[in-house]
């Protein structure tokens, strides 16, 4: 057992339904009792999704503790597969159905003799992989079962595509900035005369997944997501992957050019040194930006960076290397993905800190006192409490990291809103620090304004106490909608009965 | 039009596949309200995982809960359970001092059978520190009945003999004298005998201070004495319950606390609908003026008074159609309210339907019906989402209460929402938080009037399938 306050992954279910979601008419069916279907409201709410979230549950509850499950999954698989025809069902399993230990897999085959579409178990062990590595799995799983499938057809179709072609890999619902990320992906990809042939899972059809040989290479721009399935098709047809997240402005070069290479080895003569370059020294500001006076005056303020391995590892060689920023930590939670990031950021912090638990990240976050934080909402809070500024980079995230307007973090336009958001945070701190030194913008006496500045009327202990109840932003409004009915009504005491027939007559 | 003839509430059961909060969100408003207790939750990452993201930013706050974090060893019973949560239980001890610990079972700790009612008396001898077990778990309960498993355990945790001794005594009226300095002995006298002479009557329910405040002058307006409520602002703080001794509900879902009261504690239940609304809060008083032989006074006016305060929202919904998808219990009072305030309900979805402890509440509803002409509503007891949302299309419903799984959606295809689960948190008691309710139901209705000639109503494509 562990006393837990805050997780940053998610349990493993949530990663499979991210996965099984983003695909266009793909239903999941979890295996859960009521109350387990919470990733809907995080998709209606966060996401601000329109439609319903193809997601339902087969509800364990006691009758299933006492008899089993029995008919009751395969009833819900096709009664689903009726009601909505999604190409695939997905039976999800949860925390709950992993120790009932149901033969689910034998639900999906039965349910499958009378399913029009396709069904299948996801295979994730809820007590062995988080949500990140369960969507990694399940995102390969699904890719697995249509190449099988479209093999058994003979229909995966001949040879590469005529032009340079590329599958992005890793784009998920609830993925931090993901959509945005995707759109500037395919930007620059149509920049560099690549044709995008799929992005998966996002928004993918499944009836699709058999063209994924057709691409010349699979590009994996997160850690976390995508690279099963890319090792799987480099595998099964050679395809090349190319798995450096373009995220700052070094490393989208190192990206290009990484491409770049993968597809001269494949005969296309591309040469992209002078879009990158035009790119870094013209179009994109960040580079501009790092020369500039302004990140002049950033030069060797400490840093701590927290995060997923993909964001956090990214930001840190930004800070360091792109910034002249002095990062003193970088940590990650994906503690099963340890290594990697160790690799990744060693040369560019001095501490490493790999934990999943968040009083670890305060406890080094408090000691260490940087100038600015960059994590997940966890470490904002945090940022909060003890006054330093934060920006967020990583899930977890809450809905105002869910912007309309777009803010990619891969890609060119990407270093752009990097730039914004490492130098908001710091130029905020240092106002705030200025404001200490010179005791506020506005040192003089506020005059209160409105009749409860000189009020005539006394408040007796139980209406005041009752008052100081009322939460701090409305609590004056209600003060004088009070007093003025007192006034009017010509009492000269508040009580408590005062209080609420003031409340029943103007609705305060 | 016709008249719609006197039918008695017709009751349906569907499959279960609905969408609500899992019971252990209780711990979000509970530990709240019971300021010195802490709530240790003993389930997994999925249970973490709806905790943190329902609740938001509360979640930052240092809130006193926490998750056991079960991993594979406690499932396999490769770690002793008692040794585990007499670990976790030390540290909590250690680092927030509580005065009672709740644990709460979920669908895990019954899955794997861990006997949590028998090791947290041992545990409790061991730490010194009181351990109240409820089993609030999506397998047997939905949302809001969470918190009725919490007080149901509360109930055999409070003190069954007021502890008067005579020191004390003189203590407490030092303390009197103290509080009343400066005022007139026949105040204080005449502040005693405001109340009618009527056996100590308890309620349950955790409701916010103000609300508790505000229902307890209410009754005092009767002469009506509450001596305790269920819970108290602290564990430390628990209503002495003693054999004979009258308790009411404030809130639907407390079938268990009830239950709890009157066979373990030997309370008489006095069966009333619940203080929501106008009308709910005049018969909740009534009914219980009527179990002490008290006449009730003032009531009319009051009621009037308020209904008259409404009636700038009152226009708004009159006449228009409400749809209750279900999964707060809160359901039947609310409709019943709601059918007062002139609107139309042909559906009330809910969790879970007790017809013993809502009897009073059912009746009124039935009886607002035919007051106001209006059909009776179907009540579905564990709803189907996916047939309900095919019944709002077809009835086109004006409003439609749900959970935020559905808000979003249905309101992409023109149809108002309004979010359920703010019903559990906003101010509904009473009748001064009447207001209160048409605020929120109205606020849909309200905002899309303010919308309604941008042509913006449909937000989604035709569907192709159907």
């Amino acid at each position: 057992m562990k006393l837990a306050y805050w997780m940053y992954a998610g349990p493993a279910h949530i990663g499979t339904l991210r996965v099984s979601s983003s695909f266009k008419n793909v239903h999941a069916i979890m295996h859960a009792p009521i109350g387990d279907d919470y990733f809907n409201v995080m998709r209606s709410m966060l996401e601000r999704d329109r439609n319903f979230t193809p997601v339902t549950i087969s509800s364990v509850d006691r009758n299933v503790l006492a008899r089993g499950s029995q008919e009751k999954v395969v009833n819900n698989i096709t009664r689903k597969d009726e009601e909505e025809t999604p190409d695939l069902i997905v039976l999800t399993p949860t925390c709950t159905s992993s120790i009932l230990q149901e033969d689910l897999q034998n639900f999906v085959e039965r349910a499958q003799i009378d399913a029009k579409g396709d069904v299948m178990l996801a295979d994730v062990n809820h007590y062995r992989v988080n949500e990140l590595q369960a969507a990694d799995r399940t995102l390969e799983q699904i890719i697995q079962f249509y190449i099988a499938k479209a093999r058994k057809k003979d229909n995966i179709p001949e040879g590469k595509t005529e032009k340079p072609s590329v599958n992005i890999i890793g784009i998920s619902s609830l993925g931090f900035h993901n959509h945005h990320d995707c759109t500037e992906l395919k930007r620059l990809m149509a920049d560099l005369g690549i044709e995008v042939n799929e992005v998966i899972p996002e928004g993918a059809s499944v009836h699709n997944l058999k063209n994924l040989p057709r691409a010349w290479f699979n590009l994996v721009p997160y850690r976390e997501i995508g690279l099963m399935a890319a090792r799987y098709l480099e595998q099964e047809f050679g395809t090349p992957y190319v798995d450096i997240t373009p995220m700052g402005v070094v490393e989208t070069a190192r990206c290009i050019r990484k491409i770049q290479q993968v597809l001269n080895a494949q005969g296309a003569p591309v040469d992209y040194e002078e879009y990158i370059n035009n790119q870094t020294l013209y179009v994109s500001q960040a580079a501009w930006f790092s020369r500039s006076i302004d990140c002049q005056n950033l030069t060797g303020k400490k840093a701590v960076v927290f995060g997923d391995n993909t964001h956090a590892a990214a930001m840190t060689k930004i800070l360091s290397r792109e910034m002249g920023i002095h990062v003193v930590l970088a940590g990650t939670y994906c503690k099963y993905d340890e290594q990697w990031f160790r690799e990744q950021v060693t040369e560019y912090c001095d501490e490493v800190l790999i934990s999943d638990d968040n009083g670890a990240i305060a406890d080094a976050i408090a000691r260490i006192e940087p100038s600015a934080i960059f994590g997940t909402q966890m470490e904002r809070h945090v940022g909060k409490r003890l006054s330093i500024p934060c920006g967020v980079i990583a899930a977890p995230i809450h809905v105002q990291d869910f912007p309309i307007g777009y803010k990619p973090f891969l890609g060119y336009e990407g270093t752009n809103q990097m730039a914004d958001l490492v130098y908001n945070s710091f130029t905020l701190g240092m106002e705030d620090h200025l404001l200490e030194i010179f005791g506020g913008h506005d040192t003089k006496e506020v005059i209160t304004k409105g009749i409860s500045a000189d009020s005539d009327l006394g408040w007796n202990k139980e209406a005041q106490a009752e008052l100081n109840k009322v939460p701090g932003f409305v609590r004056g409004k209600v003060k004088r909608n009070t007093e003025k009915f007192a006034r009017e009504r010509g009492f000269s005491v508040i009580t408590l009965e005062v209080m609420y027939a003031a409340k029943e007559a103007v609705g305060a | 039009m016709t008249v719609a003839q006197p039918e008695p509430l017709n009751f349906e059961c569907e499959t279960g596949n609905y969408h609500t909060f899992c019971p252990i969100s209780c711990v979000a408003w509970l530990y709240q309200k019971i300021e010195d207790s802490f709530f240790l939750v003993i389930g997994t990452k999925t249970c973490g995982y709806f905790l943190q993201n329902a609740m938001g930013v509360m979640i930052f706050a240092e809130p006193r809960y926490a998750m056991a974090e079960l991993e594979e060893g406690d499932i396999s019973a490769q770690l002793n359970d008692y040794e585990e949560l007499k670990r976790l239980c030390l540290q909590i001890k250690r680092d927030r001092n509580p005065s009672v610990i709740v644990w709460i079972g979920t669908c895990t700790t019954e899955i794997i059978k861990m006997d949590l009612e028998g090791l947290a008396p041992k545990l409790e001898a061991e730490i010194g520190i009181p351990i109240v077990t409820a089993r609030a778990n999506g397998l047997d309960y939905a949302f809001t009945q969470g918190e009725d498993t919490v007080l149901a355990a509360m109930a055999h945790r409070c003190p069954d003999k007021a502890p008067v001794m005579e020191a004390e005594k003189e203590e407490r009226n030092a303390i009197a004298k103290l509080l009343n300095f400066g005022r007139k002995k026949e105040d204080v006298v005449a502040e005693e005998t405001e109340y009618v002479d009527h056996p100590p009557l308890v309620l349950f329910g955790s409701l916010p201070d103000p609300v508790v405040t505000n229902l307890t002058l209410e009754l005092k307006k009767q002469g009506i004495k509450v001596s305790g409520w269920l819970p108290s602002k602290r564990y430390t703080e628990l209503p002495v319950i003693e054999e004979g001794y009258y308790v009411s509900g404030v809130n639907p879902f407390l079938s268990r606390t009830a239950t709890t009261l009157m066979r373990r504690r030997k309370c008489k239940l006095i069966g009333a609908p619940f203080p929501i609304g106008p009308d709910g809060t005049r018969a909740w008083i009534e009914k219980i003026c009527s179990v002490f032989g008290i006449e009730p006074k003032g009531l009319d006016e009051r009621e009037a008074q308020i209904w008259a305060g409404m009636e700038d929202y009152l226009k708004l919904i009159r006449g228009k159609s409400v749809f209750f998808m279900g999964d707060n219990l809160l359901e039947i009072s609310l409709a019943r309210f709601l059918i007062r305030c002139g609107m139309t309900c042909p559906e009330i979805g809910i969790p879970y339907m007790d017809k013993r402890y809502q009897a009073a509440e059912l009746a009124l509803l039935e009886k607002t019906c035919q007051e106001m002409g209006v059909p009776t509503p179907t009540i579905v007891e564990k709803p189907d989402n996916y047939n309900q949302i095919k019944r709002i299309q077809e009835q086109e419903i004006d409003l439609v209460i749900t959970g935020m799984a559905h808000a979003n959606p249905l309101e992409a295809r023109g149809i108002n929402t309004k979010w359920s689960v703010e019903f559990t948190f906003a101010q509904i008691h009473g009748f001064t938080n009447a207001r209160d309710i048409l605020e929120l139901a109205t606020r849909p209705l309200r905002r899309n009037n303010n919308l309604k000639d941008l042509g913006w109503d449909k937000l989604v494509k035709e569907e192709a399938k159907v």
